[in-house]
């Protein structure tokens, strides 16, 4: 493998690019914006993402649920490290693998899984599933399957804040496979010319479907990129929930501050299929054996038993909570209809 | 009222919609201080500043998903493709983000993307093509193509006012050619409404465009030979005004569709089908299209004018239409 995979492991990789260099970053940012109570939160926030992604495997193999069904596990301190980075006025354009980040924003278990299950009442009416949604109340806009075409509307997103003199940051992801779609270059190259307050984060799980990364890219890392835009790159491990967290926090003052766009490479490893239909046997064994032992929820979990931030005791009561929570919300959904047929023919535009 | 070329008739909707409401900006390639590759929008930058006249990078697909971007968040952002022809760089923000978001999130995109399109001004393959067929067959977009100077005015303010987005065609070959007297200030024609712009009783063009010049200075021939051609000029290809097509159908019994668009896969074919679907007691001949051959659009005049559709080809087609 590529020395970006191998080097992730433990240290993480710092990288600057564009107008900082690489010496200007400290090798160990201090975390002291974050408190027990955050630390508790982006604990939780992960341990929802975790529960939410087996409990989908589970209906899928039931058979109760269709479609795809994209597994986020490997991926939760990524999505919930950076989401917690950000205001609630700010807005977060997430992927599919993002689930995390809706938990962090305030989404409901209960909205998520009728969304998911197509079910009477869900937030796209049974238009579409997944976290394809939008929630203006949560500025949570989902993506599409096209992947990086919401890199340009988050920055458009932002083009307009800046226009009316407001401070709202956008915060966006793409895959490795998802980083070589042109959109992904039309649009930071877009937002770091006009300076827009984009933090595009790259999440680097090795494979796009079935493509390794040696077969995806040639640059070394894909922070790299920010380079050739002129603004702020950086690759982090992203495993490691409080490093992520503290990266994007400065991603989004740099934003806020007039900086400009920041592209943050977060590596991480896609632990199952690309979908559930895919048994993903073309990664090797020994990868994923690996990437095991760096399970984000295990070692954050040690970090705080080591710390003393929870107990084994609270830790326990809180897994058996988000299960019983879990399980009432399947109970809910299932219990509830597809839409009406007829809805799929309304609301083509708007009045 | 002042008389304004097509092209100023754009401009001067623009300039009201922007002096009116601050939520309209438009973005586009080099419409800053050269004031776009046709001067729609000399002197905006003065008039409005940086920020809502603004030059973007060659990155149609950053411009179309910005747009839609700052159309979620509140804007009212008019696009501007240089070219219509490269409206195909950003192609998937059109027919997938912003034609889906009304059905997925009961969110309006209120945008507009505008620009010169058609052909017979020497463009080539690649500065002339009609891609309105495309769009219109995307549920979720509304698609404009007006053929006069306050027409053109006022369906601008209206699909700048839509809650969704609208592709809006301009044919570059009417923008100096064609002049007429355009309101001032106010002046609103609203999407989905075809208008008849010549009366007739013997036979019916449906058309849009350019091709409604074309079809008007056809039916002027045959009026001096008597017969009598009814033109409508449908304006809006979605939302599409059937009612209007259907009665002057019902009226004339013989019906020519002209486009300059090309043939297979036109809108014109949708426009025969709603017609012999709802007006088949009605026909005294089969409906007859004129539209462009189906090739690219080639560079050497006499080739481009051998596969564009024009008034002697409408003639043509309107005297075998009147002969069957």
């Amino acid at each position: 493998m590529k020395t970006r995979t191998t080097s992730a492991k433990g240290k993480p990789l710092r990288h600057g690019s564009g107008k900082k260099a690489s010496s200007d970053i400290p090798a160990v940012q201090p975390m002291s914006a974050l408190g027990d109570d955050d630390r508790k939160k982006l604990f939780l926030h992960m341990l929802q993402a975790r529960e939410f992604d087996m409990a989908m495997l589970r209906l899928y193999r039931q058979g109760r649920a269709f479609g795809g069904v994209y597994s986020q596990i490997g991926n939760e301190a990524t999505a919930v490290g950076s989401a917690y980075a950000m205001r609630m006025s700010d807005a977060l354009f997430p992927m599919h693998r993002d689930i995390g980040g809706h938990f962090v924003r305030g989404q409901s278990l209960e909205a998520l899984m009728l969304n998911h299950t197509a079910r009477v009442g869900s937030m796209m009416r049974g238009t579409d599933g997944t976290g394809h949604y939008a929630d203006a109340s949560k500025k949570i806009y989902g993506n599409v399957s096209h992947l990086g075409a919401m890199i340009p509307v988050a920055a458009g997103y932002v083009l307009s804040s800046k226009m009316r003199g407001e401070d709202t940051v956008a915060m966006t992801y793409i895959g490795d496979g998802g980083s070589q779609v042109g959109d992904f270059h039309e649009a930071m190259n877009f937002a770091a010319v006009q300076k827009l307050p984009l933090v595009l984060i790259v999440e680097n799980n090795q494979y796009a479907y079935s493509t390794p990364n040696s077969e995806e890219f040639a640059c070394t890392r894909l922070s790299d990129r920010a380079i050739g835009y002129g603004c702020f790159g950086e690759t982090i491990d992203g495993t490691d929930v409080e490093l992520v967290y503290e990266t994007c926090r400065r991603a989004v003052e740099r934003a806020r501050a007039g900086e400009g766009p920041s592209i943050i490479e977060a590596v991480t490893m896609r632990m199952r299929g690309h979908a559930e239909h895919d048994d993903a046997r073309y990664v090797p064994k020994g990868l994923v054996d690996e990437w095991e032992k760096r399970d984000p929820i295990a070692l954050y979990q040690e970090s705080l038993l080591q710390r003393g931030v929870m107990t084994e005791q609270e830790i326990a009561d809180l897994r058996k909570q988000l299960s019983e929570e879990m399980n009432k919300a399947i109970d809910d959904a299932m219990a509830l209809p597809y839409p009406p047929a007829e809805e799929g023919k309304k609301h083509v535009f708007v009045d | 009222m002042p008389v304004l070329t097509f092209l100023e008739a754009i401009s001067d909707a623009l300039r009201y919609e922007m002096k009116r409401d601050e939520s309209v900006f438009m973005l586009g390639e080099d419409i800053a201080e050269y004031g776009g590759a046709f001067k729609i929008t000399k002197g905006f930058l003065e008039e409005f500043g940086r920020s809502r006249v603004l030059n973007t990078p060659i990155s149609e697909t950053a411009i179309l998903g910005a747009a839609i971007g700052a159309a979620l968040n509140g804007m009212r952002p008019v696009a501007e493709m240089q070219f219509m022809d490269f409206v195909t760089n950003g192609f998937n923000q059109l027919v997938n983000v912003a034609s889906t978001t009304a059905y997925r999130w009961g969110m309006g995109v209120p945008m507009v993307v505008r620009g010169p399109a058609g052909g017979g001004v020497g463009g080539g393959p690649f500065h002339s093509r009609n891609s309105e067929a495309w769009f219109a067959h995307t549920p979720g977009l509304k698609v404009v193509y007006p053929a006069f100077p306050a027409d053109a005015k006022g369906l601008l303010i209206s699909s700048i006012r839509d809650n969704n987005p609208v592709v809006y065609y301009e044919h570059k070959g009417l923008y100096r050619k064609i002049r007429e007297e355009v309101p001032e200030g106010e002046y609103i024609v609203p999407l989905g409404k075809a208008r008849i712009v010549r009366e007739g009783r013997d036979a019916s063009v449906i058309t849009y465009g350019s091709m409604v010049h074309e079809s008007l200075a056809a039916a002027e021939d045959l009026e001096k030979e008597g017969v009598s051609v009814e033109v409508v000029d449908i304006r809006t290809l979605i939302p599409f005004d059937e009612e209007t097509v259907l009665a002057s159908v019902r009226k004339t019994n013989r019906v020519l569709i002209a486009h300059e668009a090309t043939l297979t896969g036109g809108f014109g074919g949708e426009i025969a089908a709603r017609i012999a679907d709802r007006a088949f007691e009605y026909l005294d001949a089969p409906v007859r299209r004129v539209a462009s051959f189906d090739s690219p659009t080639p560079f050497a005049p006499t080739m481009e004018k051998e596969v564009l559709p024009d008034r002697t080809k409408i003639l043509f087609e309107l005297r075998n239409l009147l002969a069957y």
